[in-house]
């Protein structure tokens, strides 16, 4: 047998039982990695459950930065759920190892000869060890850890560290998780050959990269960004997002002298109460948001319907999560666009950007309150559950203390006075030309400014109307503002690559992930693609362009129905043929063999000479 | 309704309050709803509430959901910013407005189908967060924008003006609103405006979730022979057990209680609530009592007005949550961005 020869360019795949904590274990294996400067992406894939399911975490481990899901089978696997064992083993691929609990035999029918197969027996060595049941079982998982800092050449110094700083003060933990990992370190060194010829070794790939979660840092965003007011309910995978807000402010929003919250965070009774504090908030002048998924953004959409109309600047995060009703709850997809994009009933465009990465996340967060405040309207950003609840590895966060928050179109009692008395205040007169018109916050002047803020067709004075003309008036220059939305959100990411603009190539969000290493795959059999990241809607004219220049363009998406391809088309009136949709939605991020065996069997499809599979 | 525009002339001698300020001056445009309907004399005891108190409007944010009722405030604060929301959902919007600027008075008008049946969970869970706020429902037990159907307030076995019998169980908002934590609850009648201005002016010095369910005949759709909730029924039904009147922290002094007669209970800001209970044992502090007298009443027949429960001393979402005092909207970059430096030290947490 030929065992696979890999440093530093490999995946491993721990399968557990939910609710052991095996998911902190696979963290600080992940992050010993990442300590040792090996870029690697960690992926937590998880069951809709609390306790006893089977669960699984997937760790790349890639020295040349290609992070995104590969597909296909894995190098190493970690079994530790009898439950799963018989397709954990199944997915290693020849050559691969095996590691599995030994404390019970592996069932003879799942024997394989052409991969390693290496049983310790982590229960029983963790039962001689420790005596608390629920000690037990937690450092059963880091047993496996300490296994495979031996069988992988990790440093152990790594991992002391790691554990030193993550339990700062508690000397009992940090001694007992030592124990545990020398349990697994010390088995392994004595009964197997250390280290396999898969292993880690010391790099500086990673550089100044951080690795944090979308959330996270989508949290911290909304904390650069000045909000205060957060109405939420809890739904999977946007949960850690309102978490991670609180928890920043806690420690970075007290008011020193009263020691008083700078914000606001109030758990509400469901999704149509959360986004109705976020308007209330918002139609106050405050920053405000709210996070949530689909089942979430379907509530929302009655309210998103009143915030385009009655122009109420607010921010909503949807953590995109397999659709439709429940669906996957804890699988990820792209398939809350179209939803989003036109929420609500009447004719609604809602503006949304698409992050990729972490440290998009933390911008578009920030940014999102002064778009949403200049353009008095919604503003979604796109994420899901493969950016939010995973880690990444991404360039450090930057804040430019040179910032100031654009509020937007706000008169103030000043301002209001200085009107003459020919051009009193108008709140949906388009002064300036550009759709957007000036708002007045309640409270600010006892006899000017005041208005009634509604939902039913208004005049430009913000008076009940039903006349046809006074509604159409409006409407043109509410799609007036979107179009200087489109001019002021963030633009694509375009990488030319043939200056013959034959084929190109759109994706957004997470799809990031796979595209480089898709793009040279693609390249190595001489196929030359121009790409174009969507960042944003309204799509603004470098999207058209795109789109108009390249013989055929290629959609990527997580979804079924193509939904970004439909957005394209009714948006920018362009040629439906033109655009493929190359589409992954089983709910596992889109690995780069679906994008790379999906260009090629379309290509194969038109003219087999190109791909060279006549 | 009327298509004459209303007159913005007044009588130059008519009383001013400390503002300098007329009733006119808190009147809002003109009302479109039905001639006579119930509603306008909410509006008119808003109007009457807020000029007596001397509040200056542009303080007030009036707020509302849809219907009949959710319509009123335009024709009340003309000087207040208003909100129309969506049906049902005015107290989420309203705890947003709140939280944003906690200096404002907040006032929702809402109906009973905007209460207590598209909007009756928001209902309840904004009064178990004792949102410091006047939430009055102008209740007439039917949709009038819809013409006539029996809402979720409209009494089991009433009959509806299309001769239909209510067949299910009324929801009594006011025993509702007790449960959930309001800490001052009271019932009026729109045709009463003796009894409802100071349980307004309460309401509005109220530190807290501050709940009126103010009977407002339908006149269209529900003021027929059979209905619970005509100007009829209710006149010849209603039971004041409590009289309050609201003592301003001006006049105390002046306003000398009579001994054995009338209670007092201070509000928050020093002003009085002055009450005088039918029964001597009523004791208005304590909510098993008013639940109780409650159901005795309508067991009874008798429809229970007065001022019910005023809880001193209570707390709002603010002090629960322990948010600064000055108003979130007023707080600058300066106070919210904690800035690069910070982020570096994350960013090193993060590695």
């Amino acid at each position: 047998m030929k065992f696979i020869q890999s440093v530093n360019d490999f995946v491993i795949k721990f399968a557990n039982a939910n609710g052991t904590g095996s998911a902190s274990a696979n963290n600080l294996f992940a992050k010993a990695i990442f300590n040792m400067g090996v870029p690697v992406s960690p992926r937590n894939i998880f069951p809709s459950n609390i306790q006893g399911l089977p669960t699984w975490y997937e760790v790349r481990v890639n020295e040349a930065g290609y992070l995104g899901r590969r597909g296909g089978g894995v190098e190493v696997v970690v079994a530790m759920n009898p439950q799963s064992m018989a397709d954990d083993i199944a997915a290693v691929l020849p050559g691969g190892c095996f590691l599995y609990d030994s404390s019970n035999p592996l069932p003879s029918r799942l024997h394989r000869d052409d991969i390693q197969i290496i049983g310790i027996p982590f229960t029983s060595l963790c039962r001689e060890q420790f005596t608390n049941t629920k000690q037990r079982m937690l450092f059963k998982n880091i047993s496996y850890v300490g296994a495979l800092a031996a069988l992988l050449d990790i440093d152990f110094d790594v991992f002391t560290g790691l554990l030193g700083q993550q339990f700062k003060g508690k000397e009992h933990l940090i001694t007992a998780n030592i124990t545990a990992l020398e349990l697994g370190y010390v088995y392994a060194k004595k009964h197997v050959e250390c280290p396999l010829d898969i292993r880690v070794s010391k790099s500086d790939a990673v550089k100044d990269k951080i690795l944090v979660d979308g959330n996270t840092a989508t949290g911290l965003g909304c904390v650069y960004g000045g909000a205060t007011v957060c109405g939420w309910y809890p739904i999977t995978p946007s949960t850690s997002v309102v978490e991670a807000f609180t928890r920043f402010s806690e420690r970075m929003r007290i008011d020193p002298a009263s020691g008083r919250k700078r914000f606001g965070v109030v758990q509400m009774e469901d999704e149509l109460a959360a986004i109705g504090v976020v308007m209330g908030a918002s139609w106050n002048g405050a920053r405000a948001f709210t996070a949530t998924s689909g089942p979430g953004i379907s509530l929302m959409s009655e309210l998103l319907g009143l915030a385009y109309f009655a122009e109420i600047p607010l921010v909503l995060i949807n953590v995109q999560r397999g659709g439709p009703s429940t669906g996957m709850p804890t699988r990820t997809q792209q398939s809350d666009i179209l939803a989003c994009a036109y929420a609500s009933h009447g004719d609604t465009k809602h503006v949304l950007t698409f992050p990729a990465t972490p440290k998009e996340c933390f911008e578009f967060a920030a940014e999102s309150f002064d778009l949403a405040e200049r353009l008095q309207t919604p503003v979604i950003i796109m994420s899901d559950l493969e950016l939010g609840m995973n880690d990444w590895l991404c360039d450090p966060l930057e804040w430019d203390d040179a910032t100031q928050y654009d509020r937007g179109k706000v008169l103030n009692a000043e301002q209001l006075d200085a009107l003459g008395s020919d051009k009193p205040f108008a709140r949906y007169m388009d002064i300036d030309d550009d759709g957007i018109c000036y708002r007045t916050y309640p409270g600010t002047h006892p006899e000017k400014g005041a208005f009634f803020t509604r939902g039913t067709s208004r005049d430009r004075h913000a008076l009940y109307t039903e006349e046809g003309d006074h509604y159409v008036d409006n409407m043109e220059r509410l799609l007036k503002k979107h179009r200087t939305a489109a001019t002021l959100i963030p633009a694509p990411v375009i990488q030319i690559n043939d200056k013959q603009h034959k084929m190109g190539v759109i994706y957004y969000g997470t799809t990031d992930n796979v595209m480089p290493e898709s793009l040279l795959k693609l390249e190595k059999q001489g196929l030359h693609f121009n790409s174009m990241r969507i960042r944003s809607y309204p799509f603004n004219d470098e999207v058209a362009e795109f789109i108009e220049r390249h013989e055929t363009v290629y959609v990527i998406e997580q979804n079924r129905d193509a939904q970004m391809r439909s957005l394209l088309i009714n948006e920018l009136d362009c040629y439906p043929k033109k655009l493929i949709k190359i589409l992954h939605y089983d709910g596992m991020p889109i690995p780069v063999q679906a994008v790379v065996g999906g260009i090629l069997n379309h290509l194969d499809t038109q003219d087999p000479a190109l791909t060279g599979n006549d | 309704m009327t298509c004459i525009a209303k007159s913005k002339f007044h009588h130059p001698q008519l009383p001013t309050n400390d503002l300098g300020l007329t009733y006119r001056d808190y009147e809002g445009s003109m009302s479109t709803l039905c001639a006579g309907c119930g509603h306008d004399s909410v509006g008119a005891a808003v109007v009457q509430a807020c000029f007596e108190l001397s509040l200056p409007a542009h303080r007030i944010a009036k707020l509302s959901g849809i219907g009949c009722s959710s319509k009123a405030p335009t024709y009340f604060l003309g000087k207040s910013h208003g909100f129309n929301s969506v049906h049902g959902r005015m107290p989420s919007v309203v705890t947003g407005a709140n939280l944003a600027n906690r200096e404002l008075i907040y006032l929702g008008m809402s109906g009973d189908g905007d209460s207590a049946s598209i909007g009756l969970g928001q209902f309840a869970h904004v009064a178990r967060r004792k949102l410091n706020m006047s939430y009055i429902v102008a209740n007439n037990g039917a949709y009038g924008l819809t013409k006539g159907q029996a809402s979720a307030t409209a009494d089991l076995g009433s009959v509806m003006k299309g001769g239909k019998e209510v067949m299910d169980e009324g929801i009594d908002l006011v025993s509702l609103a007790l449960s959930m934590g309001a800490t001052y609850v009271a019932r009026s009648f729109s045709g009463d405006k003796d009894q409802l201005v100071p349980l307004i002016k309460g309401a509005l010095s109220h530190q807290g979730f501050a709940f009126i369910d103010v009977l407002s005949p339908c006149v269209t759709f529900n003021n027929h022979k059979g209905s619970t909730k005509s100007y009829d029924y209710l006149r010849d039904h209603m039971e004041s057990l409590i009289s309050a009147d609201f003592i301003p922290v001006k006049s105390e002094i002046t306003a000398q209680s009579e001994p054995g007669l009338s209670k007092d209970i201070f509000m928050h800001d020093g002003s009085m609530m002055r009450f005088r209970a039918t029964d001597d044992s009523y004791d208005l502090t304590n909510k098993q009592n008013a639940l109780n007298a409650i159901s005795e009443h309508t067991n009874k027949g008798e429809v229970l007005t007065g001022l019910l429960y005023l809880e001193p001393g209570s707390s709002d979402l603010h002090e629960n949550i322990q948010t600064v005092c000055e108003p979130f909207n007023e707080l600058t970059y300066k106070d919210l961005c904690p800035g690069s430096e910070a982020l570096d030290t994350l960013n090193k947490s993060f590695r």
